[in-house]
């Protein structure tokens, strides 16, 4: 179905106002835009991380829908749980055969690049038939902004930080989508949170297929990239204009480029005004700056040969 | 000729392989798997027994003991009766969703073939495994053959599952020793079993969407300890429980499932304690002495959690003597049954003496003359403070 975002969150209500985000948060608008992309009732599991903790704090809950959290690197083999016990319980005729039920784990990029890693390979390798949604925020944002294998390079963490010696974090990011897809999986995607219609779709792709899907969405932080809380669907915007966070789907093998920028916008545009890369706009640092802009034009050169382009 | 007169029922098998006969007659909905010696045969057969189509279970295997209990915990929460086994590194690796399941009152039943921890690593009997997840809030059941491991899956599932304790239970056999030994095991009717154990009717479950569930969720200072005491009670309606079905059960089987076994006790002037296999090596031993006139006896214990203080304390308040056999050490710390035991014997008015033996470490063989020895050292009054590390070079 065409995205319309009004028909879309007319929809039945899974994840209900009242959590305790920061104020900017993208966390929710992935959450509602994801779960509003099918009808079938959804079950979900959540990694540990800032969704689970902001979404509940018993006795309340924000979820309007069958969830459970477990640990932080589990959500994938939890959910796998969930989903063979709706096999089994189905082939046994004790829930009707014609029952649809679909089912989702959401993580952070900590509890699905980093600690998750081991689970979500595990469950995409077995074939179950989920959808895993990495919100991807660049680090360990739910204990105070620690560098993970998602953070980017040159982003000052708190265990990585930037001082007299050191300019932040000195690896690349993991590619995580090439990692999924490698698993022969149906649908992997990597999206952002200010294009809800291209996430909305992406969704949808990924419940429709018959295995494992896997969608990691930018989720850009107000409160440790640093930046006002009004400007996180302008962040995820930048990140994308500049290349540096492509939108693109690995459907069957099959790579497509899903937007491609009109204009060359520098990647400095994206790192600026975040205090995460503040350090990286001193003049003994622009050696970094010319080193990411590098590594983001060939990234999408490579993203571009793959679709064929 | 001579011929041996065997019952139909009865079968020659190993522990493995009778506790996976259970997991056939249970037929849970869901098994997650992952190897680990010597815990491995159990889900091999019960592997094969899905294959030949004998159990209509489907099976997740996991890429690691950490998914298995975590996928468990994901089958248990949708509503579907749910298992998987292990051993040594494997439980220590799950040992997080192990205190998870415990929390979200998951009636998992998890079958263990003891086997020491590493390091160093070794693959051989002993109680550290789970000893060390004693405090995680399982359900702990023990057991000295074959047969009882196969019985006991039966009394676990259907105590874990009570809907007034809700609580996982490990069944634990000795690695090796239980595991991989052939005994002839009774198997009992099938059709009585699964009526024993009744259909299973999760009051919350996932995969009941029109009702949904939150499991999981944060808890911080004020309802953290609620939840806690919550699994303290539930583990004292264990206990109680746990002879009702105990009782129920042994209309079916003809044995008797109190929390310990008393052997030769009544008159017992020494009497050694112990967990699973050892129990048996124990009793040759008291039958052999008590035919030399020493009054010797032997406790052996079922329930490790909960844990029976009082009755423990009752069955031992006239023995004068008592020696505790512990397979597995806490360093820094008197070993972990003996620790126990002490702590049941400290409210009686006159206190046997007692003395604290740790044997069978990594698989080291114990023989009847070492099992002699700790009862004549009873019985000669030579208790010392100290632990008695049997078999031990240099100890």
């Amino acid at each position: 179905m065409p995205f319309n975002l009004k028909e879309v969150y007319k929809w039945p209500k899974r994840f209900m106002p009242g959590g305790r985000t920061c104020a900017g948060c993208a966390i929710p608008v992935v959450a509602r835009t994801v779960l509003a992309a099918t009808k079938d009732p959804v079950v979900a599991s959540n990694a540990t991380g800032c969704m689970e903790v902001t979404s509940t704090i018993y006795p309340f809950t924000t979820w309007n829908m069958p969830w459970i959290h477990n640990a932080f690197e589990n959500a994938a083999a939890t959910i796998s749980g969930v989903e063979t016990a709706f096999r089994s319980l189905k082939a046994q005729g004790k829930i009707p055969k014609d029952k649809e039920i679909k089912f989702v784990a959401f993580g952070g990029d900590g509890g699905t690049y980093d600690i998750g890693l081991q689970s979500l390979s595990g469950a995409l390798e077995r074939g179950h038939n989920f959808v895993y949604v990495c919100y991807d925020n660049e680090g360990y944002m739910n204990t105070g902004n620690q560098r993970s294998s998602a953070t980017p390079y040159g982003a000052a963490t708190t265990t990585s930080p930037a001082g007299k010696v050191k300019q932040g974090k000195e690896e690349w990011r993991k590619d995580l989508v090439k990692i999924a897809s490698a698993h022969n999986i149906p649908y992997a995607a990597q999206a952002a949170v200010h294009n809800l219609a291209d996430l909305y779709m992406k969704a949808e792709k990924a419940f429709s297929v018959k295995g494992p899907a896997f969608i990691t969405v930018l989720s850009p932080c107000t409160t440790l990239w640093k930046y006002p809380p009004h400007l996180t669907m302008q962040y995820s915007k930048l990140a994308v204009e500049t290349r540096f966070w492509p939108l693109f789907e690995i459907e069957e093998g099959k790579v497509k480029v899903n937007y491609k920028p009109s204009k060359d916008v520098p990647v400095t545009e994206f790192l600026k005004g975040q205090g995460r890369f503040r350090h990286l706009f001193k003049p003994e640092n622009s050696d970094m700056l010319k080193r990411i802009q590098q590594h983001v034009d060939e990234a999408w050169e490579r993203l571009l040969k793959m679709d064929g382009i | 000729m001579d011929t041996i007169q065997v019952s139909k029922s009865m079968r020659p098998m190993t522990g493995a392989q009778a506790v996976a006969e259970a997991m056939r007659q249970i037929n849970p909905d869901v098994v997650a798997m992952y190897p680990i010696t010597p815990q491995t045969p159990i889900i091999e057969t019960f592997a094969k027994i899905v294959a030949d189509g004998r159990a209509s279970t489907e099976i997740i295997r996991v890429e690691s003991e950490h998914s298995a209990m975590s996928a468990t915990v994901g089958a248990a929460a949708a509503g579907a009766r749910a298992m998987t086994a292990t051993a040594a590194n494997g439980l220590a690796l799950m040992d997080e969703i192990v205190y998870i399941a415990a929390s979200m009152r998951l009636p998992i039943v998890m079958p263990i073939a003891n086997r020491a921890l590493s390091g160093p690593i070794n693959i051989h009997c002993d109680h550290s495994d789970t000893m060390n997840v004693r405090d995680s809030g399982w359900i702990q059941i023990y057991s000295e053959t074959a047969q009882e491991a196969y019985e006991q899956m039966f009394l676990a599932l259907k105590l874990a599952e009570h809907k007034d304790v809700l609580l996982p239970a490990m069944v634990c056999q000795d690695g090796f020793v239980t595991s991989h030994g052939v005994e002839n095991v009774k198997i009992h009717d099938d059709e009585t079993m699964k009526k024993f154990i009744g259909e299973y009717k999760p009051e919350y479950a996932l995969l009941d969407v029109d009702n949904p569930v939150t499991y999981g969720p944060l808890q911080l200072q004020d309802y953290y300890f609620e939840t806690k005491k919550q699994q303290v009670d539930a583990m004292k309606n264990a206990k109680r429980i746990f002879l009702e079905i105990g009782k129920e059960l042994s209309q079916i089987t003809g044995h008797d499932y109190g929390y310990f076994e008393k052997y030769e006790m009544d008159d017992a002037e020494a009497v050694l304690i112990a967990m699973n296999s050892t129990a048996g090596n124990i009793k040759a031993v008291v039958d052999k002495m008590r035919k030399e006139g020493k009054k010797v006896g032997m406790m052996k214990l079922r329930l490790f959690r909960p844990f029976p203080y009082e009755e423990i304390a009752e069955a031992l308040k006239d023995v004068p003597v008592v020696g505790v056999f512990d397979r597995a050490e806490s360093f820094g710390a008197r070993p972990p049954l003996y620790g126990e035991i002490r702590n049941a014997l400290f409210d009686l008015d006159k206190k046997p003496d007692m003395q604290s033996f740790v044997f069978g470490l990594g698989g080291r063989d114990i023989f009847s003359h070492q099992i002699e020895d700790a009862f004549n050292m009873l019985l000669d009054g030579k208790m010392t403070d100290e632990t008695k590390y049997i078999g031990c070079r240099g100890c």
